[in-house]
């Protein structure tokens, strides 16, 4: 075996008896409300993104319906008025606002602490070989600022609506009589869960990783936690303060964004994009830490390119604060700006070109199991690699002045944050649901299940890159006839990705109560959250375990070959 | 549509052509001939890369697939030659699309020196053209929609073909993006300062417009078209009496004006739209949403115009576009009073 802990921990696994788990630690409501244990919280966390998910997935089917025929009718029957003129027009607004509620749920509430805040939380203290984050009530006062801020913008978007879409712009967004001012308060609530979250995750990893556990034995997936944290901490304050000066501008009228107060609108734009860029990757390299542990472990293969993939993740971080402007081609910036900001687009291209290509190498002479998780794990692959292909068009400027908001667009980040993020989230939710549960759910209807949301999911989003080459605006509750069969293709997918989605969450639900006993190990992975018990005890590990190798030492690795270590 | 997705593509990347492809629509200006050939050639090469990634994926999944679970792997952790390749060869490629791509971007800011002038504007939710020094100027109309017979505003305006023409695009409310697909340009409409770009349509034909930037409740039905005229049809054009600029010295320019620039948000048969009805409205003590209550009145109505925010009807949102003295002057502003006053006044008074 790998570590001298691991061996030691599997001897005390197999003992008879199964020592209290976290689950059962203590009870009663309140015992989770007040918990400081980091899986408890993940485990919260676990639920209230899926929550948000659920409602923000059902909002989307609701305008799917609607745009299935390219003259209003469904969302009709929701609204009321003296004539048909005005009954359209309300139908109009209230398309507006579903599809705001939907983008703004999907990246505050869902997409930006879906795994770092649920997993992360949960395997980030186990990974590292200690018994907690850094600082256990901060990390509680985060969940709870979390909720604060999600009740805020649900009590906004019910009581007032919201209609500017997630990204807020100005100046319509300082005129329009919609709720923007408490809507916005809750992203900025929103935002301090996210810094302080990543505040606690970077001193754990600093301080708190287990004897021999240097940098280069650290796991990717908290390598990829640690690029998000420190975007995070940097990137969220200026959201913040965008969000603040939009307040104060709505509020007490001080000209700032709106041109009739003498402000500037596009320079909200560059304060937006410059955290909502680098937040593009607070929701993506996550992802990309799943994906490495999940090849990596069934395959029962060493990652191929540890340090490439380790180095990638913090060149991503850093570059992808000096890309914002290519949200900005077409806004009138200028021309000086845009092709700098192209040319830094293309270099955040290679090392996430770098990533994918070591995932495939990964594989090559590996021992692969074909396991839901590792299912979702080359779906990854088949989707990522769509969306990162995508985003290369957009970088080009001249190509750029033709695909700028449209449905192009659209496809191309619902690849990369649905195929990419929401990909990886469920295949890290299979890997590690052994280790979270200590229970089994059906590989069968694993299987099934990820087929399903493999064709929906392509089947709603690929047509829309060509409706949006034929020049189909996003944003749009009509079209005009011509986009009406990519359309209805997409609407065909959507529901069809529902399907499947509805079909993961029950057999889940399901494996809680009537799952087979998983085992410390059901994968053979070499990591230290494979080397206790599941679900783990309260304080994660007996003793302090010691770390003398790196957590891919599989023992499936021929180590009489010689074609290794270049 | 598949054998289009293999085939067709390739033979409209090749050759420049006036019907469109499954990816493309019609090419109708200099710059989508230009910008297509860079199009099809990122998608080729991405296909390439992806067809190349796809396959040894799933050769890999199927060849190392476990038999045993005492199966042997490869102890290999990294290569650096292969590491280098797979590095340096994107970086190539991507430096060419960068270039290639910034090239044609660029040349559209700077127009040739005999470019048409048009003055674009764009407010909630329709475009005007103006015609400088052609005594012309396109405004929307009302057309019925075919299918369920709402009304909305759209504008028709006319290019003469192989000429180049050049778009100052400005907006009045909040931004707007004015979109031609067939020419593959757009270019946002800022409230406040001018953006713009220039265009050789040469392939006369009708083309649709959007507004492809978010502005609110109409959006997607900010819409319109372009028509590339022939030679012989631009100087009829010209002639026409089409698209004639407003003049003021008309009975009926209030009316005009109404109908340029009011009509989407306010009826004058008393029926409910997005901003209260002209109808009756003259002399009404109008409740505001600050509780207190305005006589609408000369005063009023010329402040609602040039700071529409200032003072909000109760029961209606905020948001109306700002007509400064640029887009109405003060005539215009005395023509609309006139025609809002002509409507009726208050009859309970």
């Amino acid at each position: 075996m790998a570590t001298t802990t691991v061996e030691g921990a599997l001897t005390g696994a197999s003992h008879d008896h199964e020592e209290t788990s976290y689950i059962h630690a203590s009870k009663g409501l309140k015992n989770w409300l007040y918990t400081i244990d980091h899986k408890r919280i993940g485990m919260m966390y676990l639920g209230s993104v899926w929550m948000f998910f659920f409602i923000a997935g059902i909002l989307a089917l609701l305008f799917r319906i609607e745009l299935l025929t390219p003259n209003l009718d469904f969302l009709l029957n929701f609204v009321s008025g003296e004539n048909a003129a005005q009954i359209h027009t309300k139908a109009l607004d209230l398309y507006n606002k579903i599809f705001t509620l939907h983008g703004g749920l999907m990246v505050f509430a869902f997409i930006v602490p879906s795994i770092p805040a649920s997993l992360g939380n949960f395997f980030l203290p186990l990974m590292l070989g200690a018994k907690d984050v850094a600082f256990p009530k901060l990390n509680l006062a985060s969940y709870y600022l979390y909720w604060i801020g999600g009740s805020v913008l649900i009590y906004a978007i019910i009581y007032g609506g919201l209609d500017t879409g997630w990204t807020f712009y100005t100046p319509y967004s300082t005129t329009t009589g919609t709720a923007v001012t408490t809507a916005t308060a809750g992203v900025f609530i929103m935002g301090f869960s996210s810094i302080l979250t990543g505040l606690n995750f970077i001193v754990t990893i600093h301080k708190m990783r287990a004897p021999g556990m240097t940098w280069n034995r650290m796991p990717l997936f908290i390598w990829a936690i640690y690029a998000t944290s420190v975007i995070q901490i940097l990137a969220t304050p200026v959201l913040a303060i965008t969000l603040l000066l939009l307040i104060m501008e709505r509020t007490l009228g001080i000209g700032i964004f709106d041109p009739t107060m003498g402000g500037d609108p596009v320079l909200f734009q560059h304060f937006f994009w410059f955290y909502s860029h680098p937040a593009v990757y607070i929701m993506i390299l996550p992802a990309f830490g799943v994906i490495s542990e999940i090849i990596s472990v069934h395959s029962k293969k060493h990652i191929f390119g540890y340090k490439a993939i380790a180095f990638s993740s913090v060149a991503i971080a850093i570059i992808s604060f000096l890309v914002w402007g290519h949200h900005l081609f077409v806004s009138g910036q200028s021309d000086f700006a845009a092709v700098l900001f192209s040319f830094l687009t293309f270099a955040v291209a290679v090392p996430t070109a770098i990533k994918v290509f070591s995932w495939v190498a990964t594989l090559y002479k590996g021992s692969i199991s074909l396991n839901t998780a590792m299912i979702y794990g080359l779906m990854f692959i088949f989707t990522f690699t769509i969306g990162g292909l995508t985003g290369v068009f957009l970088g080009a400027l001249a190509i750029d002045i033709h695909l700028h908001d449209t449905y192009f667009v659209v496809a191309h980040f619902h690849y990369v944050m649905m195929g990419g993020t929401v990909i990886a989230f469920l295949g890290a939710i299979h890997h590690w649901w052994p280790k979270m549960t200590g229970r089994m759910y059906n590989e069968t209807w694993g299987r099934i299940a990820s087929v399903i949301v493999f064709i929906g999911f392509n089947l709603t989003f690929f047509p829309q890159f060509i409706a949006g080459t034929q020049g189909m605006p996003r944003r749009y509750a009509t079209y005009v006839d011509q986009f009406t069969i990519y359309h209805e293709l997409s609407t065909i997918g959507s529901l069809t990705l529902g399907v499947g989605l509805l079909i993961v969450l029950i057999y889940l639900l399901a494996s809680m109560k009537s799952g087979k006993k998983a085992g410390p190990n059901p994968w053979g992975g070499a990591s230290l959250e494979w080397s206790i018990q599941s679900p783990p005890i309260e304080h994660n590990f007996h003793q302090t375990p010691h770390v003398d190798t790196d957590p891919y030492n599989f023992p499936n690795i021929d180590r009489t070959a010689t074609s290794g270590h270049h | 549509m598949m054998r289009e997705f293999l085939t067709g593509g390739l033979v409209h990347g090749l050759l420049g052509q006036a019907q469109g492809s499954l990816w493309m629509p019609p090419e109708a200006s200099t710059f989508a001939n230009d910008m297509d050939p860079l199009f099809y050639f990122v998608l080729y090469l991405s296909t390439f890369f992806f067809v190349l990634l796809m396959g040894a994926t799933v050769w890999f999944t199927l060849k190392y697939r476990e038999r045993s679970p005492d199966q042997k792997t490869s102890p290999v952790k990294h290569n650096g030659r292969l590491e280098f390749l797979w590095s340096a060869i994107p970086t190539v490629l991507l430096v060419v699309i960068f270039a290639w791509g910034q090239k044609g971007f660029v040349a559209l800011s700077t127009a040739p020196s005999d470019a048409l002038d048009l003055r674009v504007t764009g407010q909630k939710w329709n475009w005007t053209i103006d015609y400088p020094g052609l005594n012309k100027s396109c405004s929307p109309t009302s057309v019925a929609d075919p299918v369920t017979g709402i009304e909305r505003m759209e504008t028709d305006f006319f290019v003469p073909a192989n000429r180049p023409v050049k778009l100052t695009i400005g907006a009045t409310d909040v931004l707007h993006s004015f979109y031609i697909p067939a020419f593959r340009l757009k270019r946002d409409a800022v409230p406040g300062r001018y953006t713009g770009y220039w265009f050789n349509a040469n392939e006369p034909g009708v083309y649709d417009m959007y507004c492809a930037e978010y502005c609110g409740q109409q959006h997607s039905e900010m819409r319109g078209r372009v028509h590339v005229l022939t030679d012989m049809e631009w100087r009829a054009f010209l002639k026409s009496g089409r698209c004639p600029a407003l003049d003021p010295d008309a009975d009926d320019y209030g009316e005009k004006l109404y109908q340029a620039n009011c009509k989407t948000c306010h009826s004058i048969d008393g029926s409910r739209l997005t901003g209260p009805s002209f109808k009756g409205i003259w002399g009404k003590s109008e409740k505001m949403a600050d509780g207190s209550s305005v006589t609408v009145d000369d005063n009023y109505i010329r402040e609602s115009l040039r700071n529409p925010n200032a003072k909000i009807v109760e029961g209606y949102a905020p948001g109306m576009s700002v007509f400064d003295s640029g887009k109405l002057d003060d005539r215009a502003v005395n023509a609309l009073i006139d025609y809002i006053k002509s409507l009726g006044g208050d009859d309970t008074k």
